[in-house]
């Protein structure tokens, strides 16, 4: 089997927009959350949001290939474009060889909104404009980036709630591990707007602490009272170690574990049988022993029941051991779609910048989370292994180990 | 609704969104110019014209009107016969 390598990561969310400015975030346990007026007056339950930065791509990409970009394509470009970078893929290599492209995405409702509001005004599809459709699509970002930067190897979106990210990265694993692939941009992509998360705040799961915006998102703490959205994108460029070499790229990490599972049971109630087995698929596959896992990633999201069954399944599996555990999304909010990508950004960051990072707002454990070793500061020690957590609704779970190359 | 526009206001309205919208150099908007090609102009380029036209003029144009449309010049005739005929 081909091992399988990451030689670029790119970033664009609520910690920064590009790896170094996200990289000070993680350490300084900076919060990128906000309270956005707009959403309460559009009658959202909670108004806090993670605050990304709308890129300008004017004068940076021509027209025709702008109007086919929803937002969330917009940071995905951006941040596929500081991965490419790193990885030293450029126009030529991609022109002369067959990369592909595995995307996590899971909606574009701010595009098929304003659509349908613009049809109803004018009654008149015609008079929406060539790039709705390529907006609208739940492909969106695979499909405007492999025309964008040409590509011609496998081309594909993975929707699966908001382990999207994660299971792209798997599946691009696979598919260089099995020589199908060479070469595959990964990563995961997540719109932030209203129309994007109205019936996700008509479900109740969103934090109201709105007089602290910052210390609203509360992973594994007793006092959590819910998630906080957000989102941006990450892209990680997977790769054979052999291309790797051969081109001279840097190798940031190798992909050692994908485990994957689903649940069957509740849409929306995660379980622990579904998370455990996720797990230990992960950790059998390439027979990685427990002991290597120095950090857990956790996908924790500051919902009760969400990081309750997590905290479970992490004991049940690691009590031997017992890894700094953080959820970044007590920083960041649930980047949702994009978070199984961008919290292996994240965690390769720490890695390579010898540093854990906080679970910020812990304050006090509950019954669960007390038997995990949270990361409550930064954590500056050097680590060569860890795991990444991402579950979705309809019981979707992912579980990727990362480890630092080692020839 | 059909705007008021006289011919030289026309013109430069659609100078104006050709050179913002179709991010087109001034220079080569000439009237005996061929629009199709000085503007690369592929089919999901002509909807976003319908588009445009729309916004700035007020009528719809359909694909027959397009095939009477070779060069700008008979692009400004056809918009001020339009509101102005």
């Amino acid at each position: 089997m081909t091992r399988v390598v990451i030689t670029g990561i790119g970033i664009h969310s609520c910690l920064g927009t590009d790896v170094n400015e996200v990289t000070e975030s993680l350490r300084a346990g900076k919060s990128g959350i906000v309270y956005d007026q707009e959403r309460k007056d559009f009658g959202f339950r909670s108004a806090l949001t993670g605050s990304v930065p709308m890129p300008d791509l004017k004068g940076k990409l021509g027209r025709r290939e702008r109007i086919g970009l929803s937002e969330e394509a917009i940071y995905a470009y951006v941040a596929t474009l500081q991965a490419l970078e790193q990885a030293k893929m450029d126009e030529d290599f991609i022109a002369q060889n067959e990369v592909g492209i595995l995307y996590g995405n899971d909606s574009s409702a701010k595009a098929v909104m304003e659509a349908i509001d613009l049809i109803r005004e004018k009654k008149d599809t015609t008079l929406l404009g060539s790039g709705s459709i390529f907006q609208s699509m739940n492909c969106t970002v695979s499909m405007n980036l492999s025309t964008i930067f040409k590509l011609k190897g496998i081309n594909f979106t993975i929707s699966a709630a908001c382990a999207s990210g994660s299971h792209a990265i798997g599946l691009g694993y696979h598919m260089i591990r099995s020589g199908m692939q060479e070469q595959i941009i990964c990563g995961g992509a997540q719109e932030v707007n209203m129309y994007a998360f109205g019936s996700f705040d008509g479900l109740g799961a969103f934090s109201v602490r709105e007089d602290e915006p910052t210390k609203a998102s509360r992973p594994f703490d007793k006092d959590r009272d819910g998630l906080i959205p957000s989102g941006g994108a990450a892209t990680v460029i997977l790769e054979s170690y052999e291309s790797a070499v051969k081109r001279g790229a840097p190798i940031l990490g190798e992909i050692v574990g994908y485990g994957f599972s689903s649940n069957g049971e509740h849409i929306s109630n995660p379980n622990l049988d579904g998370q455990v087995r996720a797990l230990n698929m992960a950790l059998k596959q390439q027979n990685t022993p427990i002991e290597d896992i120095k950090y857990i990633n956790a996908h924790a999201t500051s919902t009760g029941i969400g990081d309750k069954f997590e905290a479970q399944a992490l004991h049940e599996v690691f009590q031997s051991t017992r890894p700094y555990v953080s959820s970044t999304k007590s920083m960041t909010g649930h980047e949702c779609w994009m978070a199984g990508a961008s919290e292996i950004v994240y965690s390769l960051l720490m890695m390579h910048n010898d540093f854990i990072a906080p679970n910020i707002n812990f304050a006090n454990p509950d019954d669960d989370s007390a038997k995990l070793n949270i990361a409550t500061k930064t954590i500056e020690q050097k680590f060569d292994c860890f795991l990444s957590n991402s579950f979705g609704f309809g019981g979707t779970n992912s579980s990727l180990i990362i480890k630092k190359y080692k020839p | 609704m059909e705007k008021t526009m006289e011919r030289e206001e026309i013109i430069e309205t659609i100078k104006g969104f050709l050179v913002e919208e179709f991010e087109v150099e001034e220079d080569l908007i000439e009237p005996k110019a061929n629009l199709k090609e000085t503007l690369d102009l592929d089919s999901l380029d002509y909807v976003d014209l319908v588009v445009i036209i729309e916004s700035n003029f007020g009528f719809k144009v359909t694909a027959e009107d397009f095939t009477e449309i070779h060069t700008f010049e008979d692009f400004y005739n056809f918009v001020n016969n339009r509101l102005n005929g």
